[in-house]
């Protein structure tokens, strides 16, 4: 084969196509080369490697100078070394260089245990700095959900990278140079005045404590021990998928029995579900899609199509700061974690005889948006906000970790209901193509007044950037468009602008894998193959699940009967419907 | 200094000169050097319109002009003065001739004095050693400088 190259690393034969670079061919034989700078999201077309932070050099024979394994293809015989002393010394050099003006503060810094230039200077036994010197003296940046304190910033360019190739958003660049370069924004302004939407992907992708997200647990705490304080938590479908990873489980482990248990143990007063409001979502989304499409096809030329799903509030900000002129096309409908607020908050606390000021909702969710969502004015009633504080799955594994509660030897325990009852439909909203199979199942059943057969819609499903799919509605073909990750959303976003294809509908979100592969889940590390795993078990919570559609949920048929009245009705609109608004000044044409 | 205002003549012409390197992003760095030719320097919203005609993030622009030391956001004065620090000059004493550029000018290193007359900046080494130390004023070089003679040379343009 004339494609495939042959060489050896560390006395390993291999062969691997041409083209490859030394890193990806040692760890397709399982030979691990140390990397900080490099970061990929394999399978979704992102890859920074700018081969800078030279922690992956190894030795080629026959060639003087070291060379990075990141940036340096394969050659025919080529003979590689990944750990001679030459090798070693160099990367302790590397490190230690970079070490010189890192802030020496890990026993207090929010990514301690997870940095992983911590990791490489433990590895490299480092004992002493050799170069101390100058450290660069940026002032912390905080927004309502990112805190960026880029004197710890090692210049990889992971952030810069998913912030404007993944996502396309580009508030993020490499500025300055020498000493001062760091990754900033425009006119180093404070993240929340940029075109940031805040998505979080930065927080994920950064290897130290330059990017971290607010944190909100000490809050949370209080308010658990006000004893005036009725504090209720929600959950999020993606979490329990991934909790675990911060117990040392697999990656994918559901541990959805344990977390409501941890929840308990923490001091809620009721462990609710975010489920039971995704559910709640379809009720109201689908009845909203269902209306659109049939005044479409009755020719009502004033309806807009598609309908776009608005749970994912990375998205909203991104359509908000880049599409105004589409504002009118994404369902009304809030997303679960707000409806949820929203039901807690007046339906709930009325049955309980709970005032809402003695009320405390906490969501624990995969995404790192959603702190700056649940702090929109138009999610407040008279100053009180429906979900108080959220939390990431990172923060709830910290306060398991705080209170001592070991985690894998808790006993599985059920949600309190009637507002963490769920479906099967409502697990895979944390899945990419989720919602709009969710929604696909109930509006089926609506539309065509017939009972589903086969309730899982697998075109619908993989992890495709863009994905097109015809469902077909008993003789009516629906045209479906799904993206995660914005730069995808765009692409679509901008067929749909230019009218180049028709959709009825269409589902968005913002990170890669859809919440599984949310900011505020686990760090991955770049290790794709986590979130696959999380996304696979997403979907065997949903076929474990005894009611599978979501207007079978008895406890939301039950809220409708007591209280909304119709879905899209006029105490829905009131509570559990949104707008939007333009903020296209933050995205100078972009 | 007055406020930078973006007025229709200026941004006319900052539209011209992107459009002649066809909106193209990649040609961002020539873009960059006709408008600050053009305006003398590139304030924010200058950036921002640079941005916006050639279709990439402002964070992009302001990475670039905060990385090259030949653009500047700041207005130079009239008499844009550079003192040379490299290595020749350095060691006859330039450093003690950019104290007293500064002491007298009341102004530090990338601005500019409150008359729009004088700004001060450093470069290094401008090919002319053997007069080491060096003082640009605008085009005109000053070797040989001395503490004593910054005076006279700022006497020279006092009246201009």
């Amino acid at each position: 084969m004339e494609n495939m190259i042959n060489l050896t690393i560390d006395d390993k034969k291999i062969q691997v196509p041409k083209g490859t670079t030394i890193l990806k061919a040692a760890r397709s034989a399982g030979i691990e080369i140390p990397t900080l700078c490099h970061y990929e999201l394999k399978g979704q077309g992102i890859e920074n490697r700018p081969g800078s932070c030279r922690v992956c050099m190894v030795e080629i024979e026959g060639k003087k100078n070291l060379a990075a394994a990141c940036a340096t293809d394969v050659s025919e015989g080529m003979v590689v070394k990944t750990n001679t002393l030459r090798v070693i010394m160099a990367r302790r050099t590397v490190v230690d260089l970079m070490l010189s003006d890192h802030p020496a503060s890990c026993l207090i810094c929010a990514q301690s245990g997870k940095c992983e230039l911590q990791k490489l200077a433990l590895d490299l036994g480092l004992r002493e700095i050799t170069y101390a010197g100058e450290q660069s003296i940026y002032k912390k940046d905080v927004s309502p959900a990112i805190i960026r304190d880029v004197n710890k910033c090692i210049m990889c360019r992971r952030c810069e990278t998913v912030c404007n190739k993944l996502q396309t958003v580009g508030a993020l660049s490499g500025i300055n140079r020498g000493f001062m370069a760091v990754v900033a924004t425009a006119f180093e302004q404070n993240l929340a005045d940029s075109s940031c939407v805040m998505c979080g992907q930065c927080v994920q992708a950064c290897p130290v404590g330059a990017l971290s997200e607010v944190d909100n647990t000490r809050q949370v705490m209080s308010a658990i021990n006000n004893p005036k304080k009725t504090v209720i938590v929600q959950t999020a479908p993606a979490v329990r998928v991934a909790i675990g990873e911060e117990f040392g489980l697999e990656p994918g482990s559901r541990v959805t029995g344990k977390m409501v248990s941890a929840l308990r143990k923490i001091g809620f007063d009721y462990v609710f579900d975010t489920d039971f409001a995704a559910d709640l979502t379809i009720m109201e989304e689908g009845t909203e899609m269902l209306s659109r499409i049939s005044r479409y096809m009755n020719g009502d030329k004033d309806v807009k199509l598609p309908i776009m799903t608005s749970c994912c509030p990375g998205w909203v900000n991104f359509f908000e700061t880049y599409y105004p002129d589409m504002l009118d096309i994404p369902s009304s409908a809030k997303s679960p974690a707000q409806m949820f607020g929203a039901i807690a908050k007046s339906y709930w606390a009325q049955k309980l005889g709970i005032s809402r000021e003695d009320l405390v909702v906490v969501s624990i969710m995969p995404c790192v948006a959603k702190k700056y969502e649940c702090q929109r004015e138009e999610f407040k009633v008279d100053g009180v906000p429906d979900v108080d504080y959220s939390l990431t799955t990172r923060e709830l594994a910290d306060m398991i970790k705080l209170l001592n509660i070991k985690f894998n030897e808790l006993e599985d325990e059920d949600f309190d209901q009637p507002l963490g009852e769920s479906t099967g439909a409502a697990v895979i909203f944390g899945a990419t193509g989720g919602v709009i199979e969710a929604a696909t199942r109930t509006a089926y059943e609506l539309f065509t007044k017939k009972e589903l057969g086969k309730v899982d819609f697998t075109e619908l499903r993989g992890l495709d950037g863009v994905r097109e799919a015809t469902v077909d509605f008993d003789g009516t073909p629906i045209h479906i468009g799904i993206a995660h990750g914005l730069g995808n959303a765009r692409k679509l976003l901008d067929k749909v602008r230019k009218g180049e294809e028709m959709f009825h509908a269409i589902e968005i979100m913002a990170c890669p894998g859809g919440c599984v592969g949310g900011a505020g889940q686990p760090y991955h590390h770049g290790d794709f193959t986590k979130v696959e795993k999380r996304l696979k078990a997403v979907y065997e919570e949903d076929a474990s699940k005894p009611l599978r559609k979501s207007h079978e949920n008895p406890y939301v048929q039950q809220l409708y009967k007591e209280f909304l009245g119709e879905p899209c009705g006029e105490k829905s609109h009131e509570l559990l419907h949104t707008r939007y608004f333009d903020k296209s000044e933050k995205s100078f044409g972009c | 200094m007055a406020k930078f205002e973006l007025n229709t003549t200026k941004k006319q012409k900052i539209i011209d000169i992107c459009e002649s390197f066809g909106n193209k992003s990649s040609e961002v760095i020539n873009v960059l050097h006709g408008v600050q030719g053009e305006l003398g320097y590139l304030p924010a919203e200058v950036q921002e319109l640079i941005a916006e005609r050639l279709h990439m993030p402002v964070s992009q622009v302001y990475g670039i002009v905060s990385f090259y030391s030949f653009f500047t956001m700041e207005p130079k004065g009239k008499y844009p003065i550079s003192i040379c620090l490299g290595t020749a000059c350095h060691v006859r004493g330039s450093d003690k001739i950019l104290e007293e550029f500064k002491r007298q000018l009341g102004i530090g290193v990338g601005q500019t004095t409150s008359d729009d007359k004088f700004s001060i900046d450093c470069l290094r080494c401008v090919g002319a050693c053997g007069l080491a130390p060096v003082v640009l004023v605008g085009d005109r070089v000053y070797g040989r400088m001395t503490v004593d003679k910054v005076k006279d040379v700022l006497a020279e343009y006092a009246d201009k």
